[in-house]
């Protein structure tokens, strides 16, 4: 909404620089978003064309003589100026540019500063501007004729500058699309007073209601309809001030009678439509939900095909207009236009939104309709409309107004606000007083109400005030909007600041929540860079890393904002490839990469399961290369490319160091993983997650750089079931030493190590052992491998003897001979 | 074959000893050893001619030649520990480091930026007694607009432009969406619970919105909520004050004024005074501050009194029971704070970006 000064000053008295002034309308919630100034033109001021004669050696051109009215040596100043605009003629007062103006050239597409130059062999000395020259709109084909009252001599910054501001409201602040609602808020700020606009005018002939019948068949989309009929009005132009007012407000002049009903509506606004009388058929109108099918042509030149939803305001036949929202072309205002039916009415909001957005139409009328008029103001504007045209199109306006209206309230409406709600809502003492004063401020009337707010003992701290809510606000309904109104007039300042000091209520801590952000602490801790990505993709991303579709397909969103985010993830998976491919175009890595989100699982008829995952990749050398190491070796594990081992060696440290013991490794299926690379960890039977290798034609089809990429994706709901339910447990120090055997096992090649590495573990008396070696190949019977363990033996209450040890070793042979087929590597 | 004479013994250490400090190997310290000390060495042999003197002398000259005896003994270790030394020294400056040289990082790992700010954010709130819950962020119409008294058709829609999913219920509505903020958990948190309640939601959200350097469609934010008796904008006030000194530091200034969120009512947004300029800018015309853009306060988040009508929707009693709700978004937090000058950067995951947090 575009506010400008100049015409806002008409209803209110604006004493404040326009930065303060914006400042604290912006402070009471009327955001300006910016303040626009128009003029600071030097050296341009008003002039008067006194003399035109043709150029001597120009067609085309003309020389004009231009006083500013300025004192000179014989009298009156006069300079001789060459015009090429065909609107130039003596007696025109217009803006006269001398030498040393700074203008727009629209040759050279610059502003540049005036010469005295020759045209055509005869001296120009200034300038008379055109809107372009001005940089007051795009108009070149002439130039500005001032109002025969403009000032001569005046600056032109001092006539025609303004100052715009442009406002950036809210959806509840209404009022301010209107000049005198922003007038009024202003004045609440300013101290000043509000004056209304003179909307008086003669009238003559046969009473309105004789002239038109007008019906309302929807009440409930129509609340009131009123009209007037003017005859004898001549369609033209409008003059320079309504033009003027128009454009700075950024609307366009159409014709006289179309820019008083926009001028209205920003002045009050209440949208209003002039129908050419003669064309509206049996001078009937009637308010009626459209016809299934019914058509209508309206003001932009569309053919709309209407249905019952639709509110249209037709004739004894057809509709002329779509309620509220844009007028039909069979009744629009034209040269021919004599005699001009004016509407101002009120139509039910949510009805308008939904007709202007199923239309895809956001007129200016709608923008108003859609949040809620009120209908006290629809005769208002329309007596202001019906004085202004007869005003700038003349006519005679007949007597009385045409009002239709089924329900009218009995009362207006009135809020009651309690000195006790203010104190309960802000923390603070209002007085009454001072409440009044506020709402007086912004044009509520109050009066005192005997009711007693019951816990305040009355005086100045109690009461309550009954409220009437001014025609120009809809958007006060309850207590609490009062309650609002008065604390943005005394200002937020005003209000105490008190720390909460309720007592702190309990809510369950999430343990979810919690085992999250510990894996995230863990994951990073452990060298893993956290991203975040988008849940939304494209089918195409999704099936390069697994097959989607199948039974239960990705969720889709209904308005994509693009085909590349119009899916729900089901896995993180496809995300991280992408990331991963984009940052092995900047380097080599590595690059250990892990996100914690959700993935979205299909229900039927439900929201989706949202699945808390962590999933992550690895890839490229186990370190960085460095002097240290140019190869890229040298960490954990040696150097070269990371692969299956660390991505597990990361899942066992995270599971260890979370506290889930006894998560059994399986070999297992992924379809991101690489067959025969990929495990499934699983703990009391239940799935924790995947750990793998990514399978080269996933990577291939994510474009990732070769060299293995391995990954894991867990789910924190299994996670946080396996957790134990206790807190850990301090173990004693062992207090008497391990003895250490190394024990090398021929089994067969089939046998997985983690099997043998159970059964030692389950045996009496062992209390760790590690794998330091797996070797097949030459020296071993075919289909048999070898694996050695350093196996730890201890007890807790003894120096185990040599005895001990070795019957407790030769029963862990024995078994590993019976469980899995192992023999001793002699 | 030398006499065991006092002279003798006493030349033949005192040229032992000559030479020995002339000596600088171990290697020919040890042929000393051998020429002076070893079995067949020029003193054991001296004093192996001891045997054929007479008691007297025997015992005059023996005493005289263990002495010399234990000198060149102590010479050779004395010299042999001063080789030594020495030669660590050399060693020592043959293996010299050059310092400067980079060192030996662990593997690199770092939280993403939003999910440091955010518990930044939660924590300044744990501390004032909020708990942190989540909420789903596929939701329902219902809970994401109605139960927020922002009914259908309502205008106020138009603040958030609103993905949809591709889903249509009997009714033929299409009443599941992208939830547009996390609002939605104030409704379900009451309508779970009796009041008290004092909460904070982190969580994303999403909108139908072209990305620029300052809009995601995709970002995080952090809703606040406190219901109870007596609760009061007083309150609020207190409450995001001390929020804002826990973040920005402890001479901030806020600043309130009046805006618009359908589901409260007075409705605030929040400036806190700008921390790179001092606020200096909003007075100083010559500014030039980038962070508030000259105008000395920065706006960081959205607040309210909680409306009546929400409080009804979840079977609270409007006239017994107050409370306030806020909300802020991460990102914005961090772009301040951090001085990134593009959302964008956010979500791209471009790791020159993420390692600098």
């Amino acid at each position: 909404m575009k506010v400008p000064l100049s015409w806002l000053r008409q209803y209110v008295d604006v004493n404040l620089p326009a930065a303060e002034l914006a400042h604290r309308l912006t402070m009471a919630g009327v955001e300006v978003g910016e303040v626009q100034e128009t003029g600071g033109w030097d050296e341009v001021y008003v002039g008067s064309v006194t003399a035109v004669r043709p150029h001597p050696n120009a067609d085309r051109l003309r020389l004009c003589t231009v006083t500013t009215g300025s004192a000179s040596d014989g009298g009156v100043e006069e300079l001789e100026v060459v015009c090429g605009a065909p609107n130039v003629a003596a007696g025109q007062k217009i803006c006269f540019a001398r030498v040393g103006a700074h203008l727009y050239n629209a040759h050279s597409g610059r502003y540049e500063t005036l010469a005295a130059a020759r045209i055509r062999g005869v001296e120009s000395q200034g300038m008379i501007c055109s809107e372009l020259e001005l940089g007051l709109g795009d108009d070149h084909s002439g130039i500005i004729v001032l109002p025969d009252d403009a000032p001569l001599g005046e600056p032109l910054s001092d006539y025609l500058g303004d100052t715009i501001l442009d406002l950036e409201l809210t959806p509840n602040r209404l009022d301010c699309l209107s000049m005198l609602g922003v007038a009024h808020e202003v004045a609440a700020l300013t101290g000043g007073a509000v004056t209304e606009p003179e909307a008086g005018y003669e009238e003559a002939g046969p009473p309105a209601a004789q002239r038109v019948s007008i019906a309302i068949a929807d009440p409930d989309l129509c609340r009131r309809y009123t009209a007037t009929v003017i005859d004898g009005v001549s369609i033209g132009p409008s003059p320079q001030w309504l033009q003027d007012r128009l454009i700075r407000a950024g609307l366009r002049p159409i014709s006289n009678v179309v820019d008083v009903t926009n001028f209205v509506m920003l002045e009050y606004n209440q949208p209003l439509h002039a129908f050419d009388f003669h064309a509206v058929k049996d001078a009937t109108v009637i308010v009626r939900r459209a016809r299934p099918g019914e058509k209508l042509t309206t003001l932009d030149g569309v053919e709309r095909v209407l249905n019952p939803e639709n509110l249209v305001i037709a004739d004894s036949n057809d509709p002329i207009g779509l309620g509220g929202v844009i007028g039909g072309a069979n009744s629009e205002i034209g040269p021919q236009t004599g005699t001009v039916l004016l509407e101002s009415a009120n139509f039910a909001a949510a009805n308008n939104r939904e007709t202007a957005q199923a239309m895809g139409l956001r007129t200016e009328a709608t923008l108003r309709f859609e949040k809620g008029l009120r209908p006290e103001l629809a005769p208002m504007a329309l007596r202001r409309a019906t004085a202004l045209i007869q005003q700038v199109a003349g006519g005679t306006a007949a007597p009385g107004i045409i009002d239709v209206y089924p329900e009218p309230p009995d009362s207006p409406p009135t809020v009651t606000l309690t000195m006790r709600r203010l104190r309960q809502s802000l923390g603070m003492d209002v007085g009454i007083t001072q409440a009044q004063a506020a709402l007086d401020s912004l044009g509520f009337h109050c009066a005192q109400s005997s009711r007693d707010d019951g816990d305040s003992g009355g005086g100045d701290a109690g009461g309550a005030l009954e409220v009437a809510i001014p025609w120009w606000r809809n958007d006060v309904n309850i207590e609490d909007d009062l309650v609002e109104e008065v604390v943005r007039v005394i200002g937020y300042d005003a209000v105490p600041t008190v720390m909460l000091s309720t007592p702190i209520p309990f809510h369950s801590p999430s343990p979810a929540i919690a085992l999250r952000e510990a894996v995230k602490d863990l994951l990073a801790a452990g060298g893993m860079q956290e991203v975040i990505n988008y849940p939304l993709a494209s089918m195409e991303l999704l099936e390069r890393a697994v097959p989607v579709g199948g039974e239960t397909p990705p969720m889709r969103i209904a308005n994509p904002m693009s085909a590349t985010h119009e899916y729900l993830r089901p896995t993180l998976q496809a995300g991280l490839l992408a990331t991963l491919a984009a940052n092995q175009s900047h380097g080599p890595g590595p690059f250990r990469l892990f996100e914690a989100g959700r993935v979205f699982l299909p229900r039927s008829g439900d929201l989706p399961e949202e699945v808390e995952t962590v999933a992550a990749l690895l890839a490229g050398r186990r370190s960085e290369t460095s002097w240290h190491n140019p190869m890229g070796g040298g960490a954990a594990g040696g150097g070269g490319a990371m692969d299956f081992f660390d991505a597990k060696g990361m899942v066992e440290w995270l599971l260890e160091r979370v506290g889930i013991g006894g998560a059994v490794w399986e070999p297992g299926e992924h379809s991101v993983y690489q067959p025969g690379r990929c495990a499934v960890v699983r703990h009391s039977g239940g799935e924790l997650g995947f750990v793998g290798e990514v399978h080269p034609s996933v990577r291939e089809r994510f474009g990732l750089d070769s060299g293995p990429v391995a990954g894991f994706e867990l789910r924190l709901a299994a996670l946080l079931e396996a957790l134990p339910e206790s807190e850990r447990h301090f173990v004693s120090l062992p207090r008497f030493p391990a003895a250490t055997r190394d024990l090398a096992l021929i089994v067969p090649a089939d046998i997985p190590a983690g099997r043998v590495t159970g059964l030692i573990l389950r045996h009496r008396l062992v209390q760790r052992a590690e794998l330091f070696d797996i070797y097949s190949g030459e020296n071993l019977a075919p289909g048999t491998k070898s694996l050695a363990f350093h196996v730890h033996f201890q007890a807790a209450d003894r120096t185990l003897t040599n005895e001990e040890v070795s019957r407790s070793l030769d029963g862990l042979l024995r078994t590993l001979e019976r469980e899995a087929g192992a023999a001793l590597r002699s | 074959m030398v006499q065991p004479t006092q002279q003798n013994i006493e030349d033949l250490a005192g040229a032992a000893l000559a030479e020995l400090s002339a000596l600088d190997s171990l290697e020919s310290l040890e042929q000393w050893r051998i020429a002076y000390l070893g079995r067949r060495g020029s003193l054991t042999v001296v004093l192996r001619g001891l045997a054929g003197l007479d008691i007297e002398e025997r015992r005059r000259i023996g005493a005289l030649a263990n002495q010399a005896k234990q000198s060149l003994e102590s010479g050779l270790e004395a010299r042999t520990r001063e080789i030594n030394e020495a030669a660590l020294l050399r060693a020592a400056q043959e293996d010299r480091l050059d310092v400067t040289l980079p060192g030996r990082y662990p593997a690199e790992g770092r939280l993403h930026p939003t999910t440091q700010i955010v518990r930044e954010i939660c924590a300044a709130f744990a501390g004032m007694g909020f708990s942190v819950v989540e909420g789903p962020e596929v939701e329902w119409d219902h809970y994401n607009f109605e139960m927020l008294n922002i009914p259908k058709g309502h205008p106020a829609r138009d603040m958030w432009n609103t993905l949809w999913v591709d889903y249509t219920n009997e009714a033929g509505e299409q009443p599941m969406l992208l939830r547009t903020h996390t609002s939605p958990m104030q409704a379900r948190v009451m309508e779970s619970r009796r009041p008290p309640v004092r909460v904070i939601v982190p969580g994303k959200c999403y909108r139908y919105e072209a990305t620029d350097a300052t809009h995601e469609w995709h970002f995080y934010q952090v809703e606040g909520l406190a219901v109870d008796e007596g609760i009061t904008f007083a309150n609020l006030k207190g409450t995001l004050y001390e929020f804002a000194r826990r973040l920005f530091g402890e001479e901030r200034r806020v600043r309130f004024r009046c805006d618009y969120f359908p589901f409260v009512e007075p409705g605030v947004d929040m400036s806190i005074d700008c921390f790179a300029c001092q606020g200096a800018s909003g007075q100083a015309q010559d500014g030039g501050c980038r962070i508030c853009r000259d105008s000395g306060w920065i706006e960081i988040m959205g607040a309210g009194m909680v409306h009546p009508r929400v409080l009804s929707g979840v079977g609270y009693d409007p006239d017994k029971y107050t409370g306030f709700a806020f909300g802020l978004g991460p990102e914005r937090i961090a772009m301040l704070k951090y001085g990134i000058d593009d959302i964008r950067h956010f979500y791209a995951n471009d790791l020159r970006f993420l390692r600098q947090f």
